[in-house]
């Protein structure tokens, strides 16, 4: 079976502990977590952590089943990606001076719809929010003029799928004895 | 009144108390009267609060906090009931992670609980400070830290909720020390259930229709159960099903028991060193039910070569079990139980006379070619399989064994006679060598009027010797039988079987365990000569108190017959 890149969605009660719980399920089968992000949900007291592995279809399901038992993971899902829309954010620290008005390096900026953060006098602060191979581009193109410092953020994930978290936290809690 | 005395009262009234005596009260109402444990400082509050309770709760100082996880699942397994432990924090934790680990991949039901330093100590590396909750993590079904003593009723009574239902298994339960002094107004409210936890899914009516049309229109139709039938108490209900579809069905050893050794459709053991016919049949069937068993790959030898022909049905209660092996064809999600009580009314009456016979045949050839032997060998050098067959001989056949890990192991799994449920205590999944005496202990202490026999390796036997001390201490009835080859047989049967007979490390030079058995008191002999096999165990067995009997086995004796690693279930070799 081929590998592929699938983005693993984890809803879990908002506690201590919970998250080294989920990362051990990864780790013992010595799978490496591409990005991970870790937010609140929509609803109150349920946390979500998007991770982005790249694995069998027939391994992932075997995963997210093991992750989905975990008391306190509320629900765990794997998708594609084309069965989500996702975002990353890069942020970019370069040199004031290389963005001299008109200068190749701003042109690069504009062209990307780079926005700028933060100016100082010796570096200015770039954000570029895209899929990862968007941020990438923008960092190959700047890298020749010289980057300071580079981060980018874990992907976030929202599903097409209508099914909404708030429906399947109702039906858990409906299975709860009163 | 005086000041003090009013307090005192308004403490009764509101049910003031320790956390300590939070821990100790919370036990004792979810109806814990029997737990296991070592003291140390972390958790001594708890047991100070314990030599108050001691007519409701009797604890059982274990001589190594290994035996105290060993011994509460021993307990669990013989009663079906929640496993208790206790240990101080540090190295006390750090001895639990084995029992933890062995009762998780066995699904049996315990609480753990462990001091835990101050909370404003935690991180900084103080003394017997060990992140225990960091370390059982991945052996856990649950863990949590309680630093308040006003969290501990619930921290407790969600711990037996979550260890108890479902797929059982272990939880451990953190408790800081100034929880433990800290005051908490008890109230204790059984834990009903959350919502990031489905202990049993619901069972769908489509996927069983799907089973019973396999089922029903199957020619050569095989069931391999496992330990869900126990932990669900389901064994009315599988004996139901099978009877009514008259279809052979094997065991794992965790499902060993279940159904009664004589039962004309039990035909045995599957795995490893399991039956011939079970394991040859399996890639013969046609339709292959599996319930409440896992597929583990001692079951399973080579996974791209088993059952492949077989459409596969798998009754189990663990999504995630589904397709984690062996891809199945329907999967029944749900209890044992239930499932088994509904499929069994959509299922029609069937027998399968011939195709009984063909298991019937085959093992046929494994007595002759290896069972006969084992059992009533031509040679002088006893072997194990004869040791056991004459505690089936001379017996009920409504003993409890435990086992530890080894030959001696598969011997018994292949050998024991059983009439009843709950009888085969054993590490399955873990494999862990020093289970036996401690687990012994507990099932007797849970189990006080049947007759408890562990039956150990000398390699195994002295991992957790020191748990001798407590039988002296409990004088517990336990019967312990030592079957000793003075090798670490199984590792020296794979050494001479796959590494050229390289004895590396295997052979032991044993001390006399008749004296060491002597000093704590208990009854002994020792066994060296066949002729005095059939009188020392009627002797064991009618002793009134703890007996250890040491019977010298063949030094390289082999169990077969076995499927090599690597190998499919169906090339089981017989010799
Ligand atoms: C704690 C632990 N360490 C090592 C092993 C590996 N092991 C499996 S069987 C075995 C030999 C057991 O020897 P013994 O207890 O004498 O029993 P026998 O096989 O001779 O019946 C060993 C070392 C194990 N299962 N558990």
């Amino acid at each position: 079976m081929r590998k592929e890149r699938f983005t693993i969605s984890i809803f879990t009660e908002d506690i201590v502990g919970i998250l080294n719980r989920v990362t051990i399920m990864f780790t013992r089968r010595k799978i490496n977590v591409e990005s991970i992000a870790a937010s609140e949900s929509e609803i109150k007291g349920i946390h979500r952590y998007t991770i982005v592995i790249t694995e069998t279809e027939d391994l992932v399901k075997k995963l997210v089943l093991q992750i989905d038992k975990q008391v306190e993971v509320v629900k765990a899902v794997y998708h594609i990606d084309s069965e989500i829309v996702y975002q990353e954010i890069a942020l970019y620290k370069v040199a004031t001076s290389i963005l001299a008005s008109g200068g190749k390096a701003e042109r690069i900026v504009r062209a990307h719809n780079a926005r700028v953060l933060s100016v100082e006098i010796e570096f200015t602060v770039l954000e570029k929010t895209g899929h990862k191979d968007e941020t990438q581009q923008l960092f190959e193109e700047l890298e020749p003029y010289g980057i300071l410092e580079f981060v980018r953020s874990g992907r976030v994930a929202i599903t097409k799928p209508m099914r909404t978290l708030d429906s399947i936290v109702k039906g858990l809690e409906d299975l709860v004895e009163k | 009144m005086e000041t003090k005395e009013i307090k005192n009262k308004v403490r009764k009234e509101q049910q003031l108390m320790t956390g300590a005596q939070a821990v100790v009260h919370s036990l004792i109402a979810e109806g814990v009267d029997l737990m296991f444990g070592y003291p140390g400082g972390a958790i001594m509050p708890v047991y100070d609060a314990l030599y108050d309770v001691q007519d409701s709760l009797t604890h059982v100082l274990t001589r190594h906090e290994q035996g105290a996880t060993h011994a509460a699942q021993g307990y669990a397994r013989a009663t079906g009931k929640v496993g208790v432990c206790i240990a101080t924090s540090g190295p006390g934790a750090t001895n639990l992670i084995t029992g933890i680990a062995d009762a998780q991949i066995d699904s049996t039901p315990m609480v753990c609980i462990t001091g835990q330093v101050a909370s404003h100590l935690l991180g900084t590396d103080a003394f017997q400070e060990t992140d225990v909750i960091g370390i059982s993590m991945p052996v856990t079904k649950w863990n949590f830290q309680v630093t308040r003593a006003e969290e501990i009723p619930m921290a407790i009574a969600k711990a037996f909720y979550i260890a108890r239902t479902g797929k059982p298994g272990p939880v451990l339960v953190d408790i800081t020390k100034d929880a433990q002094f800290g005051e908490v107004a008890f109230n204790y409210v059984p834990f009903k259930g959350m919502r990031s936890y489905v202990p049993t899914p619901a069972l769908e009516m489509d996927s069983l229709t799907k089973a019973a049309a396999l089922i029903n229109t199957a020619k050569k139709p095989f069931i391999l159960f496992g330990q869900g039938v126990v932990l669900s108490g389901a064994e009315e209900e599988f004996k139901t099903f099978i009877e009514k579809t008259g279809i052979p069905s094997a065991w794992t050893i965790l499902g060993l028991s279940a159904l009664n050794s004589d039962h004309y459709l039990n035909v045995g053991m599957l795995g490893m060193h399991g039956n011939y016919a079970p394991n040859k049949m399996t890639n013969e069937c046609d339709v292959l039910i599996a319930i409440g068993m896992r597929f583990d790959d001692r079951v399973t030898g080579d996974l791209s070569r088993y059952a492949t022909q077989a459409k596969v049905v798998h009754l189990e209660i663990d999504p995630a079990e589904i397709d984690k092996n062996v891809k199945t064809d329907v999967a029944v999600l749900g209890d044992a139980k239930e499932t088994l009580e509904e499929l069994t009314k959509i299922v029609d009456q069937r027998e399968h006379a011939e195709w009984l016979a063909e298991f019937r045949a085959l093992e046929q050839e494994e007595i002759d070619t290896v069972i006969n032997e084992e059992l009533s060998p031509k040679s002088d050098v006893m072997t194990m399989g004869e040791v056991i067959h004459q505690i089936n001989e001379v017996s009920d056949q409504k003993n409890i064994f435990v086992t530890d890990v080894g030959q001696h192991q598969m011997i018994a799994c292949r050998y024991a006679k059983f009439k009843q449920s709950r009888s085969m205590i054993t590490s399955g999944g873990l494999g862990t060598m020093g289970f036996c005496l401690p687990a012994a202990i507990g099932a007797k202490m849970g189990m006080p009027n049947s007759q408890v026999i562990g039956i150990i390796g000398d390699g195994g036997f002295q991992m957790t010797i020191q748990e001798l001390g407590t039988i002296f201490q409990c004088k517990t009835a336990v019967k312990i039988v030592v079957l000793n080859n003075e090798f670490l047989g199984m590792v020296r049967q794979w050494q001479e079987l796959f590494f050229d007979k390289r004895y590396a490390s295997t052979e032991m030079v044993n001390p006399d365990f008749q004296t060491i058995v002597k000093g704590y008191g208990i009854a002994t002999k020792k066994v060296i000569e066949r002729a005095d096999l059939e009188s020392s165990v009627k002797e064991m067995l009618a002793h009134d108190g703890s007996y250890f009997l040491e019977v010298m086995v063949g030094k390289e004796n082999n169990v077969f017959p076995m499927v090599p690693t690597g190998a499919s279930v169906s090339e089981i070799r017989l010799k």
